[in-house]
């Protein structure tokens, strides 16, 4: 039973980070998903249309989601797991009502 | 909708304790009783509104057919992965997209969800709308001239194989 | 144990790198909900398979996001779609033949 000040030390990571020694492999992914964010952020910014920049919207919400993932590993600290499943459900319903405001004016 | 069946009141509650002892982790007196209350609040207060799990059947075998349907759907689902990055890594990108029709044979409201969910991660295909019997697709890669019937055995019949194993 | 999971951290992220190409390169805004929703889907599912391997400690909670993936990712990119399609967005035909009329009925 960890007490909660050990709990908030391992969250807010001032001390007592444990060394995450990064491979060749790890690193080429990182820099997989950052191109894949960065190509994103490009539809996002440029995207000739409206629909075009909500689907990246999506896309990247399910990255960012991922990356938190990752980061609970970089960290070792379960917390970030489930900070990863609250904003995952939170874009879902935020897609979900921008949907249903597309669809309503014309229904 | 059938109004005869009961609100699946048992099956709301067994399904937020699992949750609950996914999410906790221990078998403590107080986290054990608090998720028992709290799943029963749940359960009491939506399950009117969940008719939607009316379409489950609850027997042996269907645990048997879910675990088999998964394993389909997971194949199909790198299937269509491979499938699409052979489709953006192309010089000139191979597509002939168009909208189709597609007839389905489930029955309930949660079929239909199962149904689209696996055709939209399923190689080129994407649902848009669902209809009374039929589902819109999207077809990344659509014939000249297909059918409704062509379609729906290119698309669906597979996967509604393997779904009546536990669904209507 | 490491290499295994490093594999499908790459596999994941080669994955998605993909995605977000064919987000960059089709043409049509159904085309890129299909290549992004598939993609990172699958994406997920091996990078959450590689953190299952290096951290057994945490499944319930890996499992618990997987499964919550699986089920919403489709229905989200299925919700847009079918807005857009209500909203009368058209569908990309290819441009060397004449587009074809779908079967409606």
């Amino acid at each position: 039973m960890k007490t909660l000040a050990s709990i908030e030390q391992t969250a807010t990571g001032i001390s007592n980070i444990p060394i995450w020694e990064m491979t060749t492999l790890e690193s080429l992914a990182v820099l997989l998903i950052v191109l894949a964010t960065l190509m994103c952020l490009y539809r996002l910014l440029f995207g000739p249309t409206t629909p075009d920049r909500i689907v990246s919207a999506d896309t990247l919400s399910v990255i960012a989601t991922i990356m938190l993932c990752g980061i609970a590993g970089v960290f070792q600290s379960v917390l970030y797991l489930d900070v990863a499943m609250i904003y995952g459900v939170l874009s879902f319903v935020g897609i979900i009502a921008l949907a249903k405001a597309i669809e309503g004016d014309k229904s | 909708m059938n109004k005869r069946i009961s609100p699946p009141y048992i099956l709301t509650f067994f399904i937020c304790l699992l949750l609950w002892l996914l999410l906790t982790g221990t078998f403590n007196r107080e986290d054990l009783l608090t998720g028992l209350v709290v799943s029963a609040l749940v359960a009491y207060i939506s399950a009117k509104n969940l008719l939607i799990l009316n379409g489950l059947i609850i027997a042996p075998y269907s645990l048997l057919a879910l675990i088999n349907y998964l394993g389909y759907f997971l194949w199909a689902l790198l299937k269509s992965n491979i499938d699409l990055a052979q489709r953006v890594v192309a010089k000139e990108i191979p597509i002939d997209p168009a909208m189709i029709k597609v007839k389905t044979t489930m029955q309930s409201d949660l079929g239909k969800l199962i149904l689209a969910n696996s055709i939209t991660l399923t190689p080129g295909t994407l649902s848009v709308d669902v209809t009374d019997d039929f589902l819109l697709v999207h077809w990344i890669d659509c014939p000249d001239g297909t059918s409704i019937e062509q379609a729906t055995q290119a698309i669906a019949e597979d996967f509604e194989y393997y779904l009546k194993g536990f669904l209507k | 144990m490491r290499l295994i999971a490093d594999c499908f951290f790459l596999l994941g992220a080669l994955f998605i790198f993909l995605g977000a190409l064919g987000l960059i390169r089709m043409p049509d805004v159904y085309n890129r909900i299909q290549a992004g929703t598939k993609a990172v889907t699958l994406g997920a599912m091996a990078i959450f398979i590689g953190l299952f391997i290096l951290f057994p400690q945490w499944g319930a909670k890996l499992f618990i996001i997987m499964g919550f993936m699986l089920l919403t990712n489709p229905v989200s990119s299925s919700a847009i779609a079918r807005s857009f399609y209500r909203s009368g967005i058209k569908v990309w035909h290819h441009p060397s033949k004449q587009p074809q009329e779908d079967n409606k009925q």
